[in-house]
């Protein structure tokens, strides 16, 4: 097999300061087995059109510059080997910048919302020291392990600029900023952990707006997975006693109510426990489409009542739960 | 081929509200000859809402599950993402970490209870495509869906996070999954190629962003939608209930008529089986999939 391959590089073209719409730009390029997309972007500027502009800069995957997106995947073009997108994709690969909406020029984006959405969550450690301290903070290497790989992040963006939870609903943090929000709260000298897990808590920009998608994690060229970050959030709310009664925290806590008494999620308590009785009319439409499609049981002639099967052995479940439940909301 | 055998962790909404989904399993394995043992004691798998409530506590019962599973010494097989995706996240948090293991063991051991890690978790899909085969599958088509097309949603729990997809099911690639597409071929339908094909679909926000959930549904469906799909397939019952159910609300928020059929993966497989209409259910569906008989 031939060391090369003909390579249509489909890039998006934007000057914000003179197009008004962005444009598609094909280039053909002979590319070679060793050759990473940042290789290639190089050689698009180089060799066919010097305004051609993408921000990059260690070449070792550790500034975060040089983020991208190839076919909808998020991709550090100095990280990423161009021949595997080619095997995953096809002889066309489609350059875009991580979010087109915030495109400057080319794949140069606009990265206020991003670092706005870091510093909102207080990403530092905030403690009181001594202006001559007599001796270091110390931590166990117990305590540092807490940290995961939460420290290893370069915001490069590849994941923020992923996460569908993101692009629906613009207030939500998003997870590079939740990351840090971890990072920084299981850190046993910060002093400012429960303002910040009650700031990441709040309904509409917090942790309960996450889709659970895993977007982020398949996104992280570090290989962190904010997913992880933002569940141990989660748990975190309840460990910390910050977390308020609300329609997500309820949803999380209220799954045990079914399992208690049948083993099984009792579908519709759940709805209703979360939403509490004011909050199921928002549901009352698709409730009664629910019924007439037999979604809903009658057994026992009353919809929604002792409408859910039993496991067998249930009495283990509940045993398991009396000793094991380590969480209270 | 030997007999195919697995223990079926049905999971709660093939129990409650997708019945359809269960019966067109058992209908399917019983067409293709694969023997299946329902887990009837296998609780909640906790649906990633006690994982974030409790995560300990979700190891344990997930644990449970799997040790049913061991005892009859079988695969366990999953018809729902979600459950495939916590089955596996506490198999393989149990798996790599032996100091979580024996905590969740000391608790198992209060009823008589042992997790060894013995058996390996796999969604219904991939034991159809893996192991039962594609061409096996072929042959037994007696309804070829050829009038039918069909845009496959891979939903998010069986492709992401992939490393743990890889080690155990599928092993998809997330950013361009096929495995559906290939079985829509076998069964001589037309597969969709979409953008939102392997995009999630906002059921675990429902309640609590449900702006964001009704969003996120809208562009996965008018995407199919404007694609020429007749109907939609998903594997995951939690994906079937979002857009199922919430079409018209769905609808509002994206500002257009949404009127698209989903169907379970084991209910487009039964159709081109010959599976009788009772097995198939579409009766339950909210939006009814009136025209996918030929």
């Amino acid at each position: 097999m031939s060391e090369t391959k003909k390579v249509t590089l489909k890039t998006f073209r934007f000057n914000a300061e003179t197009d008004y719409l962005p444009y598609y730009k094909k280039y053909e390029l002979e590319v070679g087995k060793d050759e990473l997309v940042l290789d290639l972007l190089n050689r698009i500027k180089w060799e066919h059109d010097g305004s051609f502009s993408y921000r990059r800069s260690c070449r070792h995957g550790i500034c975060g510059a040089c983020g991208i997106k190839v076919n909808g995947k998020a991709t550090l073009a100095c990280k990423q080997n161009a021949m595997e997108l080619i095997k995953l994709f096809g002889d066309e690969l489609l350059i875009e910048p991580q979010s087109k909406k915030r495109a400057v020029k080319d794949m140069i984006i606009d990265k206020k919302d991003f670092w706005d959405k870091h510093a909102a969550v207080t990403p530092y450690v905030v403690r009181d020291v001594p202006a001559h301290p007599e001796h270091e903070t110390q931590m166990s290497p117990k305590q540092e392990h807490m940290f995961l790989d939460a420290d290893l992040c370069i915001q490069c963006g590849a994941c923020h600029y992923s996460c569908p939870a993101l692009e629906a609903n613009p207030d939500y943090f998003g997870p590079a900023a939740l990351t840090a929000a971890y990072r920084f709260s299981i850190d046993p000298r910060d002093e400012f952990s429960d303002e910040r897990l009650k700031t990441v808590g709040e309904m509409g920009q917090g942790v309960w707006d996450c889709v659970k998608c895993f977007e982020c994690t398949e996104a992280c060229p570090k290989d962190i997975n904010p997913m992880e970050k933002i569940t141990k959030l989660h748990n975190m709310q309840f460990e910390r006693g910050v977390a308020e009664s609300n329609v997500a925290t309820r949803h999380a806590e209220g799954f045990l109510r079914g399992m208690k008494k049948y083993g099984y999620l009792d579908e519709a308590d759940i709805v209703t426990y979360s939403e509490g009785y004011l909050g199921m009319y928002k549901h009352l439409g698709a409730a009664m489409k629910m019924m007439k499609s037999g979604k809903i049981h009658w057994h026992s002639g009353i919809p929604f009542i002792d409408s859910v099967p039993k496991i067998k052995h249930l009495d283990e479940v509940q045993k398991l739960i009396e000793i094991s439940q380590t969480n209270r909301l | 081929m030997s007999t195919l055998k697995y223990a079926l962790f049905t999971g709660c909404t093939a129990k409650q509200s997708t019945p359809e989904l269960l019966s067109s399993t058992l209908a399917v394995a019983e067409k293709l000859g694969i023997e299946i043992t329902i887990l009837e004691e296998a609780s909640c798998c906790g649906a990633s809402h006690l994982q974030d409530f409790d995560e300990f506590l979700a190891h344990v019962l997930n644990a449970r599950n799997i040790c049913y599973a061991e005892k009859l010494g079988l695969t366990m097989i999953t018809i729902c993402n979600t459950c495939q995706l916590n089955s596996a996240m506490t198999k393989h948090a149990l798996d790599t970490d032996p100091e979580l293991k024996a905590r969740v063991n000391e608790k198992l051991a209060e009823v008589g209870l042992e997790y060894k890690g013995t058996s390996e978790i796999k969604h219904f899909l991939y034991t159809l495509i893996d192991e039962y085969g594609l061409e096996n599958i072929k042959d037994k088509v007696q309804v070829p869906l050829s009038h039918l097309n069909i845009a496959p949603f891979y939903g998010c729990h069986n492709i992401r996070p992939s490393e743990l997809h890889h080690s155990s099911n599928g092993g998809e690639n997330p950013y361009n999954p096929t495995s559906l597409d290939q079985l829509i071929d076998a069964l001589e339908g037309h597969p969709v190629d979409y953008d939102h094909k392997n995009k999630c679909c906002g059921f675990h926000v429902e309640l609590q962003a449900n702006h964001t959930s009704e969003v996120l549904a809208g562009n996965a469906m008018v995407d199919a939608i404007d694609n020429n799909a007749d109907v939609m397939v998903t594997p995951c019952p939690l994906c079937h209930l979002k857009m199922d159910t919430y079409q018209d609300d769905v609808g509002k928020v994206i500002g257009r008529d949404i009127e698209l059929p989903v169907l379970h993966m084991p209910q487009m497989v039964a159709l081109a089986l010959g599976c009788t209409e009772k097995e198939i259910g579409l009766n339950f569906h909210v939006q009814k999939a009136t025209h996918l008989t030929a």
